[in-house]
């Protein structure tokens, strides 16, 4: 709750703010939290990568970015009304569509009694590793996996192509 | 002489505990966390803290971006030739029972060689990137 309320402040400060330094300095504050928030949930790898990419790797893009543009946004030119009315819109529907799900940490939902069963029982004795997400990612669903890397390809040719146009 | 030594002293120590700790996450990954992706995520935010202490001239000297930009389709072709040598052996497209005599051999083998392709393409990409968007200030 504490992590939440913080980083609600975070993104309430990166809205405010006109300074676009502090801007990527507080994202990089929220990826933080946010890493911290996913540790508490157990999700280490997903912390890890968030820690990595989300503080680390990302801030330190945004921060070249800033280099070569100024560091000042300039006042928008148009209102914002319809902007917040469709955002406050959507995150209400959100927010209406959260009661629906069950309750935090329920164990009879349909996603703890179909597939992660069979997963959590088989993992060991068919893979023989000890970690499921591993044998999840790598054995059972090698194939999304393939699809991931090759996102990854498909997005770094992507951007040095842009970056590099001028060398080809 | 410059005013960041510490920073330098500091990073000079830090850098090798930074690339160990990605290969113990991306070679334990079968019993602790992490895996392929957040391996090459650390040992790329390691080799960009190495870019940003000493600067992008010394750092291309060092890793040359050749190797990185190569890195990222190598990475795609570790993994499809993975599955395709257990497609070859008769069974279906990554399944690594086909690796090795026992099944669970099999299994390790197959998920190191498919972690492996994940941490090199990400490797690349990152660092890449990294280095096509920096390079871009020298002119």
């Amino acid at each position: 709750m504490i992590i939440l309320s913080l980083m609600a402040l975070t993104t309430l400060g990166i809205i405010r703010l006109r300074n676009l330094f502090s801007v990527v300095i507080l994202s990089t504050i929220y990826s933080f939290l946010m890493a911290t928030l996913l540790l508490i949930l157990d999700a280490v790898d997903v912390a890890l990568t968030e820690a990595a990419v989300g503080a680390g790797i990302s801030t330190v893009l945004m921060l070249t970015v800033l280099y070569y543009t100024k560091v000042n946004e300039e006042k928008p030119k148009f209102k914002s009304i319809i902007p917040i009315i469709i955002c406050l819109a959507i995150g209400g529907l959100l927010i209406y569509g959260t009661y629906g799900l069950p309750p935090f940490g329920a164990s009879d939902t349909p996603i703890h009694t179909h597939v992660s069963v069979q997963y959590l029982e088989r993992s060991i004795s068919e893979t023989g590793v000890p970690n499921v997400v591993t044998s999840v990612l790598a054995s059972y669903r090698g194939f999304d996996t393939l699809g991931e890397v090759i996102v990854v390809f498909t997005a770094a040719i992507g951007v040095l192509s842009i970056l590099k146009r001028d060398k080809i | 002489m410059r005013l960041d030594l510490l920073l330098r002293i500091s990073s000079k120590i830090f850098l090798p505990f930074i690339i160990l700790f990605a290969f113990y996450v991306q070679f334990h990954g079968d019993f602790g966390p992490g895996g392929g992706f957040q391996a090459g995520v650390i040992f790329a935010a390691g080799i960009i803290l190495y870019t940003i202490i000493f600067g992008i001239k010394k750092a291309q000297k060092d890793f040359p971006e050749k190797i990185f930009n190569f890195m990222v389709p190598l990475g795609v072709i570790i993994f499809t030739v993975t599955g395709l040598i257990s497609l070859f052996k008769g069974y279906n497209f990554l399944d690594y029972d086909a690796l090795a005599h026992y099944p669970k051999h099999g299994q390790h083998i197959g998920i190191i060689a498919i972690e492996l392709g994940v941490f090199v393409t990400v490797i690349g990409s990152m660092v890449s990137i990294f280095f096509a968007f920096v390079a871009r200030g020298k002119k």
